[in-house]
């Protein structure tokens, strides 16, 4: 059951090694400011400062579809055009917004500076600013920065440029150690880490950490673990502190979860025996909760529209757990190395498509007629007027998916929008 | 720079797409990077809009910067005509792409494109998204109202009725929808006949015969006030000003229409289906007499807020404010009638603070405000945008005319404690099941609000700690027998007697001493 995945039968070369369609063009994606929105929840003592315009200010608070009211641990500051005249006085002026927040906010231990498309244009260096305002208020405040401009980051790639620069901040440690690399929801970590304490593997570090405190120790007996698909720099930046890889599939569906934990227990040695009895009930859990939607998506053509990078693991696990045809395959993105066990899995026929010229794909997914597409929230409504049944891509990241208890859950939100048509007689 | 928790308008080619996506046939080419199509979300999602927004992003990307963005910009705009053939083309810049100065407008106009191309110049490090919006409107009605239809006035035409354009309606507007159908069935009840309706569902054709109307009616002059002031000057087509929201508003606007139109609508300031007035008049609404209004939103709708709540609810208006900067002077003489001083700001935790040191009985603001009010335990309701998918109710639910005055007297009681309910929960007290803070019985299961931990109390505890005023035991639980809704009011008044009479501890005789002072 947890077996080394083999391909579908008449699959057997997979994807890897087929063609991909590049496009560029308009793309109707969110750029890398948008990972604030889960980001600012995940780490509970850390407050995300974009610097740049009212446009940023606007396209987070509309991200998520609705706007979140807690009092938010994110804030931008606007660039005006006074702060366009004179670079020296953009940094006082941005010097003087953060004394403010941090006066707002004693309970901040760590502060992003988030770079966007017009600080980057007009060159205002937030790294020189971060290491200049550290110097003021470490060891209370650690101020860091990234980038989530629109002409550098899609969307989730803002996530890895913010785990990017927290990897200089970890510890360093010599003894052997696994980091789960990703944000992933606290409970889909708190099962993880269950497991993985089961099997034995000792420290067991996740990045991003809950706390600033929290911070997983890396070094060259590090072994890490993606959990998610878009994390290229970050896995760049741990390898650069001796981190290596444990190459495996996405924790997506029974198996996947299975091969990715399967991974991890085989680098450090877990007696099968003792790994069959920590994941066998949960996985089998997960492919009967998986089975009940079967009947009704195996068959169904699916398009994804290009969104979190997350698509070809999901195209894997709807094509061999559920047996939809993914007809398109579109990701902002395409990171053939830590995608390739994905890839080997996928059916042949596949047609992969990274970045994106939105018209041309949409006349693509209308010659297609697909039966159900996977777009943003600019797309959907306009599709479903059209008669094209649609699931959120957006959905499938502020949902806890991964790992074996959500296995049903993440095939139950692509059976969703076919069942509510089913049902509707208006 | 200026650090933003929320706020309440967009940039301001969000509000160029507002214009452009409430017209038909128009398509808007925007030099913008990656994720600035985030905007077609609100249209597609808040407003449910069954198509995409008319605009095309260049999407330039950071390999763009040192190559040619200009080339980009001049093949998506070809592109998009190719592809949507439309009557018209807005071009323009985001705020990034301002920044690197391509120039859409010289860009366009080498294409040599066969329809007009109207460019649109936007300093997104100033403006905002009214100010687009307006911008945008006024750049469309410019370069495409034709000085011919002028020429003939619709009305010349043996018998026929005068007639007028409704200007300022766009896509994610605040009920504009419901608006522009109430204000076209009001001015057909007076004799008048509606010409053209722009931006909302208009195309570059109707634009192009504003002129053949006899005079404008300035629905948004956030929006349409520019544009209106232009075809004055240009068509001498009078505005009508008065925007119909409230009994009276509208009463003013028939009266206005009507002399303008020539028309006689005496008989039509009292419509059988004006519900407001009596509604108000009736013994029921007592209980609304004095009740302290907290007044937030675009300039517009705050200011007819405002003047409805004193004059047709019987509220007190306690404060008024508005984010609307461009028309913040109306804004001013409308808070200066109500003895007040205008709060003009589109800094949300500003009006949080003023919110919690005023403690309203009611706000009536934006969604922003709904959930300072949440927070505070004070009972909201929404009269202006920022919109949210709940501003696009399914029902027919306008603002303006007399049934726009029938929707506000509900919307506004809704949250209220009934009148027999308030006194009940001010008679027994303590009864076990009236939970402090509890919500009006209509509102169901309603959370009960924590009162007591909400930051107006807090403010107040502050305010008591530097005041070194003492509460007697005594005291302090007979002022926890008033109702939460109005304790706080009455801890602030007893201390501000209390001060004032150079008392160090706040005996029962005190409390009961600032009431009679006080009055409710």
């Amino acid at each position: 059951m947890t077996a080394i995945p083999q391909p579908l039968p008449g699959a057997q070369s997979g994807c890897h090694s087929a063609p991909v369609l590049r496009e560029r063009g308009q793309r109707e994606v969110f750029c890398g400011l948008t990972g604030i929105v889960w980001l600012h929840r995940k780490i509970q003592d850390a407050f995300f400062l974009v610097v740049g315009s009212r446009t940023c200010a606007h396209l987070i608070q509309s991200a998520a579809g609705v706007m979140i009211f807690a009092e938010p641990r994110f804030a931008t500051a606007i660039i005006e055009e006074r702060d366009l005249a004179g670079l020296a006085d953009a940094n006082e002026e941005l010097d003087r917004v953060v004394a403010r927040l941090l006066e707002r906010r004693p309970d901040i231990k760590v502060l992003f500076l988030i770079g966007s498309c017009p600080s980057e244009v007009i060159k205002l260096d937030l790294s020189r600013a971060a290491e200049r305002l550290s110097q003021r208020y470490l060891p209370q405040v650690r101020v860091l920065n990234y980038s989530g401009s629109g002409i550098e980051t899609t969307f989730t790639q803002g996530e890895d440029a913010c785990l990017a620069s927290l990897v200089p901040e970890l510890p360093s440690t010599v003894d052997p150690s696994l980091m789960v690399v990703g944000t992933l929801a606290d409970v889909v970590e708190d099962q993880f880490r269950r497991m993985f304490d089961a099997m034995g593997i000792g420290a067991v570090g996740f990045l991003p950490p809950r706390s600033s405190s929290e911070l997983p120790p890396v070094g060259p007996n590090t072994r890490y673990l993606l959990a998610q698909p878009f994390l290229g720099d970050t896995a760049r930046a741990l390898e650069s502190r001796g981190a290596t890889r444990i190459p495996a599939l996405f924790p997506l569906g029974a198996e996947g979860t299975s091969q990715w934990l399967q991974a991890a227990a085989a680098a450090f040695g877990v007696d099968p025996v003792l790994f069959e009895c920590v994941v066998g009930p949960a996985c089998a859990r997960a492919r009967k909760a998986v089975a009940r939607y079967r009947p009704a998506l195996e068959g169904r053509r699916i398009f994804f529209f290009p969104d979190s990078q997350l698509e070809p693991p999901l195209a894997r696990f709807l094509a061999r757990e559920l047996g939809m045809q993914p007809v398109e395959v579109g990701t902002p993105f395409l990171h053939r190395e830590h995608l390739a066990p994905e890839l080997a899995l996928l059916p042949a026929e596949t047609r992969l498509s990274e970045g994106q010229d939105v018209e041309r794909q949409l006349d693509r997914c209308h010659a297609a007629d697909p039966d159900l597409v996977v777009c943003g929230l600019g797309l959907a409504n306009p599709l479903e007027a059209e008669g094209l049944a649609t699931k959120w891509s957006i959905e499938l990241v502020f949902s806890p998916i991964q790992g074996f208890e959500q296995a049903g859950d993440l095939a139950e939100l692509f059976h969703r929008p076919l069942e509510r048509r089913a049902r509707l007689e208006v | 720079m200026q650090l933003t928790v929320w706020t309440y308008e967009g940039p301001p080619h969000v509000g160029a797409m507002r214009v452009a996506t409430a017209m038909k046939n128009v398509h808007y080419v925007l030099h913008a990077p990656q994720g600035d199509t985030y905007a077609d979300l609100l249209f597609t999602m808040i407003e449910r809009r069954d198509r995409r927004p008319p605009v095309t992003y260049t999407t330039f990307q950071a390999r763009d910067l040192g190559a040619d963005t200009a080339a980009l910009f001049k093949t998506a705009l070809a592109e998009a005509y190719e592809r949507f053939r439309p009557q018209a083309l807005l071009v323009g810049a985001s705020c990034t792409a301002e920044l690197i100065q391509d120039d859409p407008a010289g860009l366009a106009k080498a294409l040599g494109l066969p329809v007009p191309v109207v460019p649109i110049e936007l300093p997104s490090y100033q403006r905002k998204e009214n100010w687009g919006a307006a911008e945008t409107f006024y750049q469309l009605v410019r370069n495409l109202a034709a000085p011919a239809a002028a020429q003939g006035k619709r009305s010349d035409a043996l018998n026929a009725r005068p007639s007028c354009n409704l200007l300022g309606p766009t896509a994610l507007g605040f009920r504009h929808r419901d608006d522009v159908t109430e204000v076209t069935r009001l001015l057909d009840l007076i004799g008048v006949d509606v010409h053209v309706v722009a931006p909302l569902n208009a195309e570059p054709a109707d634009l192009a015969r504003l002129g053949a109307a006899d005079f404008n009616v300035v629905l948004y002059p956030e929006v349409a006030d520019l544009a209106a002031r232009w075809l004055e000057r240009t068509f001498g087509q009078p505005a009508v000003r008065t925007v119909p929201i409230g009994v009276g508003a509208t009463r003013a606007f028939i009266a206005e229409v009507a002399s303008l139109a020539g028309a006689d609508a005496s008989r039509l300031s009292e419509q059988p289906d004006s519900r407001l007035p009596w509604y108000s008049r009736s013994v029921d609404s007592t209980y609304l007499t004095g009740k302290r209004v907290f007044v937030f939103g675009d300039a517009t709708h705050a200011i007819a807020a405002a003047r409805i709540a004193a004059e047709e609810f019987g509220f007190t208006v306690v404060g008024l404010g508005s984010y609307s900067r461009e028309q913040a002077r109306d804004v001013r003489a409308a808070a200066q009638r109500l003895e007040l001083e205008a709060l003009i700001t589109d800094d949300y935790l500003e009006v949080e603070a003023k919110i919690a040191e005023l403690e309203p009985e009611l706000v009536l603001g934006t969604q922003m405000e709904r959930h300072i009010a949440k927070r505070l335990g004070i009972p909201c309701a929404v009269i202006s945008a920022p919109v949210h998918v709940q501003d696009f109710p399914a029902r027919y639910s306008p603002q303006m005319g007399f049934e726009g005055a029938n929707v506000l007297f509900d919307t506004w009681v809704h949250p209220l404690m009934m009148g027999l309910e308030e006194h009940l929960l001010g008679m027994f007290r303590e009864d076990f099941e009236f939970a402090d803070g509890a919500a009006p019985s209509h509102l169901g299961h309603a959370k009960a609000s924590a009162a007591e931990d909400a930051p107006a109390e807090t403010a107040v505890a502050q305010a008591l700690q530097d005041s070194d005023v003492i509460w007697a035991l005594e005291a302090e639980s007979e002022l926890r027998k008033i109702p939460f809704f109005v304790r706080g009011k009455a801890r602030r008044n007893t201390e501000h007697f209390a001060a004032a009479q150079g008392i160090q501890t706040i005996t029962l005789e005190t409390l009961y001493d600032a009431k009679a002072h006080f009055g409710r």
